[in-house]
């Protein structure tokens, strides 16, 4: 797998050249601001157009990669992280971004979420919480709060909803921020942190789903007489998981911002290490040359 | 009479010996096995070998068996000409695999109870007691298994010297403790007295080839995937697949390349699917359940027409099954085994040599045509020993490549008309319009479509190129009779019992031929009118014959040809064909 790095010059991207086909969501679906939120920091931070690549799983918000022109990837249900490991491993050279939704990255995708995580891959991914399937047309999801019906529950949610926040902190993720797709300034700052992170970098979005769940984030919009409460970051130690866990405690509508933050070698690193001493040790010789000094060894 | 300078081998001389190993797990008795394996290497002899493990996690009773052969040797022996038991519990249950008249040496330190039937003869040897006083007081019982090679190379009149070169290499790394240790039991073992028969010394090998390299099926499989271009790969492990993972992990890195272990079999495929994608050629492999688990990402494989390579180390099922044991029962699963209509290829390897060239091809056809490509192995294949000739790498390699060139404004990801061929990550568009690769009906550019004849066209789109690729295959070679009474029709490691029972039948005055089909999916043409030419058509499978009645790849020759004339025999006792098992079932058929 050879090195792919280009020095071609970062043109700056324009939203025309990163708009691709209109999205199929609901009128007012939160995810339009989450699109909208992508191609500005996308276009201010000029990464080369060719090396961002938009990966998603299955959900509304997975529909993501049809809506961006740059190189995307529409896979399977849940298995969008360790497909985009497998990108960002091979391909350093490479931005990855991973879209999704609660049901896809908590849920079906939940034990890869830790993984890829604790392995803290290169590449930043954007979960948008909608606490509801929506896709498949208003299911319980693993956010879903107590009581809330849905066509699997039509007498109100029972089972206790995941903390997505704890879960992330306990995950070893490097990078852990909330935002919420109706406060676009903040949310535009959250994303671009994330992309500047080198390592696991997630952001929990909370996007609404105005067919299914509406007004369900409302207690965080001011304009709808909720309160938009931020991290204050000049108290709070970002490198600390107790105080990261402290502040999980309470999502409703609980804090906004970066939750917690620290530097460790990525699995990205970590790997090409290895490569390279192993490389050095093979010395002069080609790959092919290695494998008849291999079978010579069998004889 | 004039003198000749060197006398033929005399027809005494043995031509083949089959010699079981029988003991625990722990006693080493394996690594016997792979040291008389390397010596048949070095010597022009042919080797095979069959092992048992216990699927416990340490100790248990296990077996090696080691056929060594003058000329060809096809399998790893019916019955035992030799029997070396180091418990009374190896003894009682193995003693019944020895040939009438064969010779049970065991260790009289722990086998008191002696059977006297068919001629058998008993040579007690304190293997244990014998191994101490040669090495040294604390050696315990440390040792015994060099002990034993250097008895059965005496009984065998085996090269004394290579031998010595073979402990040397792998003990010398060691320690030099290690090492003296070994040569001393080696030559303890040797120098023993037996008393009982004369030495039978085996006639000299017949096959020089020159570098004949001495493995196992999934070391080879290994190599081949690397000389075929594959340098991303993912796994989790799962016995009996779990080796190639393990050298692919250490190996890749050498060769610029990246094996990464992880948290689930949907997690290892999607991460080599992630490769994959990136424009690398990828590996992704398991054995039966983990294959089960991937299922759904080897249809998004199919729709979205991306290479992959997916190994199968096929054992006992279903569910956990017998873990350490050979099966055939996988094939149905590896060709059908998705949801929708997922056209895949599917090869199957006849044997240890052949892991290296099937998956060369393998990683071949995944870039051409743009689909997942399985490699159906089984466990006796990738945990046996062979011997063969090292393959030319002038002629069988394949660089790495990795596609970043600019595409124009015609480039398609689906062309109705083209094989497929992705604009990875990192590819410029000329007209800045980037694709996205979807598990989704789609039309030719990438976009989701569920127009209804669109999903017609690309449904044939993905078949047609499978058979495209059925219509350029060659037909098996024809073993044996090229008509008559009989074809015996194999598929991977039952090449060896089947051809062998092909020679017989023939021997015994049948007309038989033989073939062991490589490309399992798509068959090759031709099938239909090579059946034509005999009067039988018999397939021997290790899987069930089902509801009713033909295994796996016969029902699917009888759908292929409308041959009303194939029929099976089947096998599922964990363990390989007996050349017998094979002779008498087409016998049977013949006469009747």
């Amino acid at each position: 797998m050879s090195d792919t790095t280009s020095a071609a010059p970062a043109e700056k991207l324009t939203k025309k050249q990163l708009k691709a086909d209109h999205p199929t969501w609901c009128p007012a679906c939160g995810d339009f601001a989450v699109l909208a939120s992508f191609f500005n920091v996308v276009q201010k931070l000029g990464i080369p157009h060719e090396k961002i690549v938009c990966v998603a799983g299955i959900g509304c918000s997975s529909r993501f990669p049809y809506f961006v022109n740059t190189h995307g990837i529409h896979f399977i249900h849940g298995r969008a992280l360790p497909l985009a490991t497998g990108i960002s491993l091979s391909r350093p050279d490479l931005h990855v971004f991973v879209f999704g939704g609660d049901g896809d990255g908590f849920s079906i995708g939940g034990n890869h979420l830790n993984h890829a995580a604790r392995k803290n891959v290169n590449l930043s991914y954007v979960v948008m919480d909608n606490f509801v399937y929506g896709l498949t047309k208003n299911q319980t999801s693993p956010t879903t709060p107590i009581g809330q019906r849905s066509k699997t529950d039509p007498r109100g949610a029972i089972d206790r909803p995941i903390n997505p926040m704890a879960q992330l902190v306990s995950s070893g993720a490097t990078f852990i921020a909330r935002t919420h797709a109706a406060q676009v300034k903040h949310m535009n700052e959250m994303f671009e942190r994330a992309i500047l992170h080198p390592g696991f970098a997630v952001v929990e979005t909370l996007s609404e789903c105005t067919m299914f769940n509406p007004g369900s984030f409302d207690d965080s919009i001011p304009r709808k007489g909720g309160v938009f409460d931020l991290v204050n970051e000049e108290e709070q130690d970002l490198e600390s998981i107790a105080a990261a866990m402290e502040l999980s405690q309470d999502l409703s509508p609980g804090k906004f911002g970066v939750y917690y933050e620290t530097k460790r070698p990525t699995k990205n690193e970590l790997e090409r290490e290895w490569l390279a001493d192993a490389r050095s040790k093979v010395g002069d010789l080609s790959e092919r040359d290695l494998l008849r000094q291999r079978f010579a060894s069998m004889r | 009479m004039p003198q000749t300078a060197n006398p033929p081998a005399a027809s005494s001389d043995l031509r083949n010996a089959v010699i079981r190993l029988a003991g625990n797990s722990q006693d080493g008795i394996q690594s016997v096995g792979a040291f008389l394996g390397q010596l048949a290497g070095t010597t022009a002899q042919e080797v095979m070998t069959y092992m048992t493990i216990p699927s416990t996690i340490s100790g248990g009773p296990s077996i090696f068996q080691v056929h060594l052969g003058s000329g060809e040797v096809l399998h790893p022996g019916d019955r035992a000409d030799t029997l070396v038991a180091f418990y009374q519990h190896s003894y009682d249950g193995h003693l019944n695999t020895l040939k009438d008249g064969g010779i049970c040496f065991y260790d009289s330190d722990n086998v008191e109870e002696l059977k006297e039937e068919r001629g058998i003869i008993h040579i007690g040897v304190p293997f244990t007691s014998a191994t101490i006083e040669a090495i040294g007081g604390s050696a315990k019982s440390r040792g015994k298994n060099i002990f034993v090679l250097g008895l059965l190379c005496a009984v065998y009149q085996l090269d004394r010297e290579k031998m010595t070169e073979i402990i040397t290499k792998k003990f010398g790394k060691k320690s030099e403790d290690i090492l003296r240790n070994a040569m001393l039991a080696f030559d303890a073992g040797y120098a023993w007295p037996v008393h009982d028969i004369e030495h039978m010394p085996m006639a000299p090998g017949e096959n020089d080839a020159p570098n004949r390299v001495s493995t196992d099926g999934n070391t080879m499989l290994a190599l081949g995937l690397i000389a075929g271009g594959c340098r991303f790969g993912a796994g989790y492990p799962i016995t009996p697949w779990t080796t190639i993972m393990e050298f692919l992990r250490s190996e890749l890195p050498k060769y610029n390349g990246m094996f990464i272990q992880c948290e689930d079999e949907l997690a290892a495929v999607s991460l080599a699917l992630g490769a994959s994608y990136s424009g690398h050629l990828a590996i992704t492999g398991s054995s039966g359940p983990g294959l089960a688990l991937k299922a759904e990402a080897l249809g998004y494989a199919s729709m979205a027409e991306l290479p992959l390579i997916v190994v199968n180390i096929q054992r006992g099922g279903p569910s956990t099954g017998l873990p350490t044991s050979v099966e055939q029962s996988d094939l149905m699963q590896a060709i059908y085994g998705s949801h929708g209509d997922a056209p895949r290829i599917v090869l199957a390897p006849r044997n240890v040599e052949d892991c290296f060239y099937t998956a060369l091809e393998a990683c071949r056809l995944a870039k051409e045509y743009s689909t997942p490509v399985f490699i159906l192995s089984d466990q006796a294949i990738a945990t046996r020993l062979e011997a063969f000739e090292e393959p030319d790498l002038e002629t069988h390699w394949q660089d790495p490549e990795l596609d970043l060139s600019e595409r124009g404004a015609d480039f398609k990801p689906y062309p109705l008309d083209l094989l497929t061929r992705h604009s990875p990550p990192g590819a410029r568009s000329s007209e800045g319009k980037y694709p996205v690769v979807t598990g989704l009906e789609h039309d030719e550019w990438g976009h989701p479509s569920g127009n209804p004849t669109n999903h017609e066209k690309m449904t044939a789109k993905r078949r047609d190129k499978l058979v495209k690729l059925a219509k350029s295959l060659p037909l098996p070679n024809v073993h044996g009779e090229k008509e008559g009474s009989l074809l015996l029709v194999g598929w991977g490691s039952t090449y060896g019992p089947i051809k062998e029972a092909t020679d017989r039948l023939n021997a015994t005055g049948h007309k038989v031929g033989s073939i062991n089909i490589r490309h399992v999916h798509p068959l090759p043409d031709g099938l239909g009118e090579l059946f034509d030419r005999y009067d039988h058509v018999l397939v021997p499978e290790m899987n069930d014959s089902g509801m009713y009645g033909y295994g796996q790849l016969a029902t699917l020759l009888r759908a292929k040809t409308c041959n009303p004339k194939i029929e099976s025999v089947n096998k599922v006792q964990g363990i390989s064909f007996r050349v017998q098992e094979i002779t008498d079932a087409a016998e049977t058929l013949i006469e009747c």
